[in-house]
């Protein structure tokens, strides 16, 4: 009789190790192909995975083989209309008769694509960067706590108390207690017996007997069931928790010396920013501020989609997102993170102004504040007003954007692991 | 005429049971030897798991089979592929995989086909009983996996995975061809291993310490026979035992690679005979089961339908054409020896006189045992056969414009076609010819390969990675050599020390 044995509740995943070790090796070939493709994603879309493809020649395994050529002959099948002698013309696509159908179907040169998890993709793409300040700020703003089990106590509030364990305790109290009452009430009933059996037996001490007896069960019996000694409560402490929750403003120029492309490059570097922070957070909030000379909380689609024009005014953005800290996201309960996008463009007198509202109200209540400069020109003055405050602040950054290809190198810059 | 055992598609464990009795029965009744069998339930995904460890249970880790696992994964997720309905392992007990989303008749057919069909054949076919050890194989398996990842643990995950590209790279010139092999034993190894690897360090040793230049060394180098004295074929294991540099742990995991090479070899070589052998067999156990009364008409209509599917063969000019199909070709021939022996004509008594009108079963049992594809073409292809098949064969000689039709089916092409046939299965004309040719070990230890090109057939340019590999394995140059039909070297490939 054969044995039939159903594995199917056998943990599937067999090749796990297999895989990631296939990740593994080609790790720069994925993260290139990532790099190529993170700007095709919408800005939220992070619940998928992402396909990628590497070229099949990095992938393949060496071996001796026959090459196409010499004298071959074959046998094939469902001759119809051939007999021997018969020439045929060279079909194309090489020798060896039938043509190459593995490249016909377009199989021979491809990429080799697959896909990857959400946490892979994430792994690949943020793979030695870290978000800045992180910690330090953590230890001085722990503000959260939370309810953690820490054993048990001897005092607490009824809603607390612990059954089992109290009447564990009852328990051995009662036989701890009841130990040298009932060894001393064996001893006397065995006498007891003895006495009984015996004719003739002392009547007195039968009656001593009995009345000790008695006094014993006594004893027994008024032990108590429970003792308020024998409580037992689930100790509960507090514990600090990181807050675990972020906000993410997005900061962009609209005015009309923005154009459609300039966008999409700030686009794609918020993209990442928000990628990058749910790694960090459980919960990100985005808010979108965009500004001309007036600035507007607006939703993904009119951030990015929409047009104005007119002239540049960048600190209505900075009092908007000041005044939308101070309103909904407390420094204390949230990690506030903002980026900014412009190219560069602003009203001259305004740049000053810019410059003292981070420094003195932003900069402050926020973990980072990364700005990004997305233009082919000089810069202006916009630029050198920030840079002093690169000097004093370490949660400020900047970096310079031209071309579609510095997005993901200067994100990495931005949150390179720094080395202490 | 008995009830039969279910009219539903669903299985349940107790209709697989009862299924596999009645088969077990059959199958005995028709004397097939198997080993004991042990079937498995998985799911499409364990499935997929076992596609990408070439059907093994258990295998070493490698990106490569992780490469596969993703292939095979990406073609089944988008719909490309179906997955096989069994995987069946040349083990004893003989393991069968059967896939959950099978019908009940599925299971059945399955169970006749893999349970009672490959088994029996992995049992007796001589090819397998001297290359393979079925007792021995997931021992040595599991051994194999413990041996590579504490090789991981000790020299590191980037160490061993090069190794094993490298070994990957020459694992089909890893196998003794005219040699018999040692059948792999798991005791056996354990006890050898250590003896093995102290034994082998001193032999490498004792050969390049010999090597010293001496003053003479140029005058000696011409007259110094070649060493290796005969053309070695099987290039990991020369390696194995020569390279100079290797550690001991380096010779077992190429040891490993070889002899799990070696238990596929007998694999490639009987595709036609063991499939064929197989819906031989499960098409008479079927066939058997309905004339008892055990399954019912639509049982038997969905099997013959999936039977058809499985031993069909498309013409040449087909779109679903890919070659000759060694499940049609196989199940062809087996059932048109079956009929030489029950009911042989004319043609049949001249071109097979001692076999026709022989008893079938013992010819099967015969043909089944001491043949490979090869062989068991040239022997048993009947006429009959090439003119169902219309098979004709084509000459395709590069130097010429044209392919030319060299024999097709009548009289005067039967036998031209069947060695043609015959030819195309046999392994050493389709694999290139390569040998270890020389090592210069009184000079700068280049170690040379010779490629003899079977009908001018070129090499091709993946050579140029392998010998990378190769090189990684010899530690020293690695030189390719191409000769032509007079011996003359015509093309060399080096990769430099």
């Amino acid at each position: 009789m054969a044995q039939l044995i159903d594995r199917r509740p056998n943990a599937k995943g067999k090749s796990t190790v297999n895989r990631q070790r296939f990740l593994r090796r080609y790790k720069t070939q994925i993260k290139k192909a990532i790099s190529e493709q993170i700007s095709e994603r919408s800005i939220t879309n992070v619940d998928s995975g992402e396909s990628v493809s590497i070229p099949t020649r990095d992938i393949t395994e060496p071996t001796f083989r026959n090459d196409q050529g010499g004298v071959r002959e074959g046998v094939y099948p469902g001759n119809k209309e051939f007999a021997r002698g018969d020439k045929i013309k060279r079909p194309p696509g090489g020798a060896g008769g039938k043509g190459d159908r593995a490249s016909d179907s377009g199989e021979g040169e491809d990429d080799f694509v697959f896909e990857i998890s959400k946490d892979e993709y994430l792994d690949m793409l943020f793979d030695d960067l870290e978000l800045p300040n992180l910690q330090k700020n953590q230890l001085s703003k722990m503000t959260k706590s939370k309810s953690v089990r820490a054993g048990f106590t001897n005092d607490g509030v009824p809603t607390n108390i612990n059954i089992v364990r109290s009447l564990r305790s009852a328990l051995s109290r009662r036989v701890a207690m009841g130990a040298e009452p009932r060894r001393r009430l064996h001893e006397l009933e065995a006498e007891l017996l003895g006495l009984q059996q015996e004719v003739g037996g002392d009547e007195n001490r039968r009656r001593e007997l009995e009345g000790e007896i008695e006094a014993l069960r006594n004893r027994i019996k008024k032990i108590p069931f429970i003792d308020t000694f024998d409580l037992r409560f689930n100790n509960f402490v507090q514990r600090p928790e990181p807050t675990s929750q972020a906000v993410m403003f997005c900061l962009m120029d609209v005015s009309g010396s923005m154009d459609q492309e300039t966008k999409d490059i700030a686009k794609r570097f918020y993209i990442l920013l928000y990628l990058f922070l749910t790694r960090s957070y459980r919960d990100v909030d985005v808010v979108y501020i965009r500004h001309h000379t007036q600035a507007k909380e607006v939703d993904e689609e009119e951030f990015f989609y929409s047009r104005e024009t007119g002239g540049t005014i960048v600190s209505s953005a900075l009092e908007m997102t000041r005044d939308i800290i101070a309103q909904r996201y407390p420094p204390s309960d949230w990690n506030i993170y903002a980026a900014q996008a412009s190219d560069g463009d602003n009203w001259n007198d305004d740049s000053p102004v810019c410059e003292q509202i981070l420094a003195q109200q932003l900069l402050p209540q926020l973990r980072y504040y990364a700005y990004v400069e997305i233009t082919r020109r000089e810069h202006q003055g916009l630029w050198s007003h920030y840079e002093n405050l690169l000097a004093k602040h370490d949660n400020f950054a900047m970096q310079h954007i031209r071309e579609y290809e510095d997005i993901y190198p200067v994100f990495r810059e931005f949150f390179r692991k720094q080395t202490q | 005429m008995s009830e039969p055992i279910s009219t539903g598609a669903e299985w349940t464990f107790e209709l697989i049971e009862q299924y596999h009795a009645e088969i077990e029965a059959i199958a005995e009744e028709y004397g097939l030897d198997t080993y004991p069998n042990q079937i498995e339930l998985i799911t499409a995904e364990q499935m997929l798991d076992a596609y990408a460890s070439v059907g093994m249970p258990i295998g070493y880790s490698h990106w490569s089979f992780g490469k596969h696992f993703i292939k095979n994964e990406q073609q089944y997720r988008r719909g490309h592929m179906g997955l096989a309905y069994e995987i069946v392992i040349n083990s004893n007990p003989c393991i069968a995989y059967l896939m959950e989303e099978n019908t009940m008749m599925m299971q059945a057919l399955v169970i006749a086909h893999a349970s009672y069909g490959h088994n029996s054949f992995f049992k007796g076919n001589y090819l397998f009983r001297t290359w393979t050890d079925a007792e021995a194989i997931i021992d040595y398996l599991v051994f194999a996996k413990r041996y590579i990842g504490e090789c991981e643990e000790r020299y590191g995950i980037d160490e061993v995975e090069n190794l094993l590209d490298s070994c990957h790279a020459l694992q089909n010139h890893g196998v003794d061809r005219y040699k018999r092999p040692y059948p792999v034993s798991m005791r056996e190894e354990q006890e050898r291993l250590k003896e093995r690897e102290a034994y082998l360090q001193s032999q490498v040793n004792d050969l390049w310490h010999k090597t010293i230049p001496r003053k003479e060394a140029e005058e000696e180098r011409k007259r110094q026979p070649n060493f290796p004295e005969e053309p070695q074929e099987n290039i990991l294991y020369f390696i194995e035992k020569n390279a100079p540099l290797l550690e001991p742990w380096q010779r077992e995991v190429i040891r490993i690679v070889r002899k799990v090479g070696q238990y596929f070899y007998p694999q490639r070589q009987t595709q036609v005979m063991n499939e064929g052998w197989a819906c031989f067999w499960h098409y008479h156990i079927m066939n058997t089961l309905y004339d008892r009364g055990k399954v019912t008409d639509g049982f038997m209509l969905e099997f013959l339908q999936s039977h058809t599917n499985v031993v069909a063969q498309p013409d040449f000019d087909s779109k679903f054409f890919s070659g000759i199909n060694p499940y049609a070709l196989g199940y062809a021939m087996m059932t048109d020896i079956k009929r030489i022996c029950v009911d042989p004509d004319e043609e049949d008594r001249k071109w097979f006189p001692d076999i026709a009108g022989s008893d079938w079963q013992q010819t099967l049992d015969f043909a089944m045992r001491n043949f490979k594809d090869e062989s068991f073409i040239s022997q048993f292809l009947s006429p009959r056969l090439i003119r169902d098949f219309k098979l004709f064969s084509i000459l395709d000689d590069e130097e010429q414009s044209e392919l030319e039709v060299t024999s097709i089916h009548n009289d005067s092409g039967y036998r031209y076609i069947r060695q043609a046939l015959s030819n195309q299965y046999n392994l050493s004309m389709n694999d290139p010819n390569i040998q270890v040719y020389n090592v210069d070990i009184r000079g700068d230890r280049t170690l040379t390969l010779r490629h003899i090109p079977h009908n001018k057939v070129p090499l091709a340019d993946t050579s140029e990675e392998v010998l990378k590999h190769l090189r990684r394995l010899w530690s020293f140059g690695v030189k390719l050599e191409t000769i032509d039909s007079d011996g003359e070297v015509i093309k060399t490939e080096e990769c430099a020390a």
